[in-house]
């Protein structure tokens, strides 16, 4: 099997006039963490909204697994949505369902499960996020660090192939975001779906991913492992690292 | 001069004429939706609680006084020409003809299409409504026809209600508080009243149930610009389905009866 899932081609986009996404290319490998870095503002959520079809590119192509999917109608592309999952950057859980039924939603809508199995399922994926305890808790009453790990374990629901996370750690204290980061990590080693994370969050990100890709200035700038976007001469990229303030990222100084 | 003229005479109208062409199309989308499978009777019993049930109190409290201070009004009237006895009827006539319908639907708009615009409001900021699509299901089918179809069965419900009550309020001012003669007041009603004044008063309920729950879902489902943007699309709703039903309601008396 080919090992790229995804692959981007040339895509652009401008909304008013305003070019936002300027030829981006891109292939994100099977069954790996890839995560998208920019600055906030400079397209990532736009880039993310394409590959699921929330958005259609003024030109060029998303391919998925062999599929190009911008020119899809709704039917089709809902064939191609059925193997994504995806947590929102607000978790997007919905207000009226308690936890367990957020994450049984997806079972229950796309599935014929008994409702034993939609039950060992939900557990299965609450445990998985550590949350096995809260099923009963409405959404209003998690913290951000819970309703995204309940968003994470909604979006693992389905046993989707490939999960998009929108800034999983943002808005959130640095102690939570570790803990984000490092279940993206447990879960993607578990069960060793394909991730694709955008996030502008350097430190953390590097941490988890096996494959950096730059986003600057409407295009993919750079791509390559966290070591080889750290050692990367690119003054773009040496300015965002820079900008972290954190020893040994500031583009191979110590 | 003149430039300006027209732009700020034609923008508002071509600005409108879209409109009302996104909500035309967003009833063809719940058209479509309603008949395709899987049926979802859960949901519609939800909404059909919450804007049938827990909108009877004030059905109720606006169709009593209006029935009652309708038989206050034209028996004041009648009474210059001596036809008090006409008060039963008038109150009747104009409960289900007219002010049944009109006040109930606009009463469901300030309770219930308000909320409507609220929540998808706010679903549509918080990325809910994305994540409906995102999971291959139509937001379409799940908010928006739900909240459609019971708007459509519970306003002529409601507005039943309405009627029965106005009449019955004007029944207690007209006979009881003002002394006219109760036969009289009874037989007018039966005489004059036909099935048919009632039947095509509940048929523009269930326009204005249509119009209200359309209008409602539509600002909210295409809400923007956070907190703000709600609150916006929340009065945007109110307005524009009140003005609407007004409007509609002349249309429909003209051809109906």
């Amino acid at each position: 099997m080919d090992d790229t899932v995804i692959r981007i081609v040339d895509l652009h986009k401008s909304f008013n006039g305003q070019r936002v996404l300027d030829g981006i290319n891109l292939d994100v490998k099977r069954g790996k963490i890839t995560v998208i870095i920019g600055k906030s503002g400079g397209g990532k959520s736009v880039l993310m909204k394409h590959l699921i079809g929330l958005l259609k590119p003024d030109s060029g192509e998303i391919w998925i697994d062999g599929t190009e999917i911008t020119k899809l109608n709704d039917r089709e592309l809902n064939q191609v949505r059925m193997r994504f999952g995806m947590l929102f950057q607000e978790a997007a859980l919905f207000d009226s369902m308690n936890v367990f039924e957020n994450v049984a939603f997806p079972l229950r809508e796309h599935t014929r499960l008994e409702k034993k199995e939609i039950k060992r399922t939900v557990e299965d994926r609450l445990k998985a996020v550590g949350l096995l305890a809260f099923t009963e808790k409405m959404p209003s009453e998690l913290s951000g660090g819970m309703k995204k790990r309940v968003g994470l374990a909604r979006a693992l629901a389905l046993d989707p192939d490939i999960i998009l996370f929108d800034e999983p750690t943002s808005a959130l204290d640095p102690v939570i975001s570790l803990t984000i980061e490092d279940l993206i990590k447990e879960t993607q080693t578990r069960f060793q779906k394909t991730y694709v994370v955008i996030s502008h969050d350097i430190a953390g990100m590097f941490r988890i991913a096996d494959t950096v890709a730059m986003l600057y200035d409407g295009k993919i700038v750079a791509s390559g492992t966290p070591y080889e976007i750290k050692r990367n001469g690119q003054e773009a990229i040496k300015e965002f690292l820079r900008a972290t303030k954190i020893p040994g990222l500031a583009g191979g100084e110590p | 001069m003149s430039e300006g003229l027209v732009g700020t005479l034609v923008k508002p109208i071509i600005y409108a004429a879209s409109e009302f062409g996104r909500v035309w199309f967003m009833l063809m989308e719940v058209t479509y939706w309603t008949f395709r499978r899987p049926f979802k009777p859960g949901y519609l019993f939800k909404q059909m609680e919450f804007i049938g049930v827990r909108s009877l109190g004030i059905v109720i409290i606006t169709g009593g006084f209006t029935g009652m201070v309708l038989a206050l009004q034209t028996y004041y009237g009648f009474r210059r020409f001596s036809s008090e006895g006409l008060v039963g009827v008038t109150v009747a006539l104009s409960m289900t003809r007219e002010l049944g319908p009109v006040l109930t639907a606009l009463m469901v708009t300030g309770r219930a299409g308000s909320a409507m615009a609220a929540e998808l409001g706010s679903m549509r900021i918080t990325e809910q409504i994305d994540a409906l699509t995102v999971m291959a299901l139509s937001p379409v089918k799940y908010l928006v026809v739900p909240r459609v179809l019971a708007s459509f069965f519970m306003v002529p419900v409601l507005t039943v209600i309405a009627d029965f009550i106005g009449i019955i309020g004007g029944y207690f001012v007209g006979v009881k508080l003002l002394g006219i003669n109760e036969g009289l007041f009874i037989n007018k009603i039966v005489k004059y009243v036909d099935l048919e004044d009632i039947y095509n008063g509940l048929v523009k309920a269930a326009v204005f149930g249509l119009i209200l729950s359309l209008v409602s879902c539509y600002k909210g489902f295409h809400t923007k610009g956070g907190a703000e943007g709600v609150g916006r699309a929340t009065t945007e709703a109110v307005v524009v389905s009140s003005v609407t039903i007004l409007i509609s309601d002349y249309v429909l008396t003209s051809l109906m009866f």
